[in-house]
């Protein structure tokens, strides 16, 4: 496969600009050419606007806060355990927890694209992917953290995990003072997207919304 | 040597300007992109480090300019070409000809299943573990494909030279590199390897604080 051309070679150019129309002419063309089935499109934006979200993370981190062995055996070998409760899939294949003490705070970036655990916290939010994210997270993660309104005492070492694999990383949130007696439910409303990311905390019971 | 996406460090971006709220498609065709890429895929015609270096190859001015869906966008409507799949008559709007692929089509019904099959990456390899957790490694100097001069790869260029351990060992996975240059899968042994901050920057937050990279082993040799 060639590696390399000049811009006026690339075929998206035949494309119109508009971003919409781009994606309009290719589906458009591809199912004419019988490769492409509308309702297959329908039932993947289905699958990630309504069935594949950080729900299904947030149902891990409460099962690790509530159960110890379980815990243990996320943390050996998590590919294995979130398979079982049915979230493997597409970019989830190989899945890592890594768990926040008083000691270590741990944060998930892709430099080099957008690389995310899918089966168990959906598509990626716009600052993941963005810019500044990506080339500051793994260089000043502590400033990145403050755009967040997080701020860690000086003496926890933070881990940044650039996914440059097909490995995928899970943070493991710490469970918040206070909880002892929460329901699982009023748990899962503390276990927050960037809190499995990195950029944020699990929220305090008093914080929680209603 | 460098490509744009290699964006590790760089300066200049401002701050990061989280959203708790957004939806999961801001806008209607990004939903779209995403599903005509995925089903695309399902083809068969690339896997995924061919896909990813199709963006990568975007021109710099395009890959800057583009939001994230346009270089997928753009990326698929490259690859579709290069690999026969359309012709650049049919990516005008000409009358698109039929086509044997069309019996690999993902239909509605196969979705769930394909998304829930995934795509795994470790593969049985020849090639045994060179180094235990614990051992101190090096990284490349240079962060290029020794296959294909200028070609995909995974080692970031901030991480290039740099002094590290061994953290974890994951198996052995595709190597990238070889991939997404249709040269095989190449498997070899794959580690998590960490860096502390005073490796990787002149003037880290907090020189203990560590990055952590997911390496194959032909990026590394042993350290002292």
């Amino acid at each position: 496969m060639p590696h390399d051309h000049h811009d006026h070679d690339h075929p998206h150019a035949l494309l119109p600009p508009d971003p919409a129309l781009r994606v309009k002419a290719l589906e458009t063309v591809l199912t004419r050419k019988g490769l492409i089935d509308p309702q297959a499109l329908d039932a993947i934006i289905d699958t990630y606007e309504n069935r594949i979200g950080p729900r299904n993370g947030a149902d891990v981190v409460v099962r690790a806060w509530t159960d110890s062995a379980f815990k243990q055996a996320l943390l050996q070998d998590a590919t294995a355990v979130v398979s079982k409760l049915g979230y493997y899939g597409r970019q989830g294949e190989h899945m890592v927890v890594v768990e926040n003490t008083d000691q270590t705070h741990n944060m998930i970036v892709c430099t080099l694209c957008s690389c995310y655990p899918w089966p168990l916290l959906g598509i990626p939010p716009a600052w993941y992917k963005s810019d500044a994210y990506r080339a500051r997270a793994v260089r000043e993660p502590r400033k990145v953290l403050s755009d967040f309104g997080v701020s860690l005492p000086e003496d926890t070492a933070i881990r940044v995990w650039d996914s440059t694999a097909e490995i995928r990383y899970l943070v493991l949130p710490q469970r918040p003072p206070g909880t002892e007696d929460m329901s699982r439910t009023d748990l899962m409303s503390l276990v927050t997207r960037d809190s499995m990311i990195g950029t944020g905390l699990a929220r305090s019971p008093d914080k929680a919304g209603p | 040597m460098t490509r744009v996406h290699d964006m590790g460090g760089r300066f200049g971006d401002g701050p990061v300007q989280p959203q708790a709220d957004a939806p999961v498609f801001e806008q209607d065709w990004h939903g779209r992109a995403l599903a005509v890429t995925l089903a695309a895929g399902a083809l068969g015609q690339w896997n995924i480090d061919v896909s990813r270096h199709a963006r990568e190859r975007l021109s710099p001015k395009d890959y800057a300019r583009f939001s994230y869906y346009e270089k997928w966008m753009s990326a698929l409507a490259d690859l579709l070409v290069e690999t026969g799949v359309l012709t650049q008559e049919e990516l005008r709007g000409a009358d698109p000809a039929q086509t044997a692929l069309a019996a690999r089509k993902l239909t509605a019904c196969k979705v769930h299943e394909t998304l829930a099959a995934g795509g795994p990456a470790d593969r049985p390899s020849s090639i045994a573990p060179l180094f235990q957790r614990g051992d101190r490694v090096r990284t490349r100097r240079i962060a290029t494909n020794r296959l294909v001069d200028g070609g995909h790869t995974r080692l970031p260029r901030y991480a290039a030279g740099a002094t590290g351990h061994i953290l974890r060992y994951h198996g052995t996975h595709v190597l990238p590199d070889s991939a997404a240059h249709g040269l095989g899968d190449a498997p070899e042994p794959l580690y998590a390897v960490a860096f502390r901050a005073d490796q990787l920057w002149a003037n880290p937050e907090h020189a203990e604080d560590e990055v952590i990279l997911d390496l194959w082993q032909s990026y590394l040799e042993p350290a002292s």
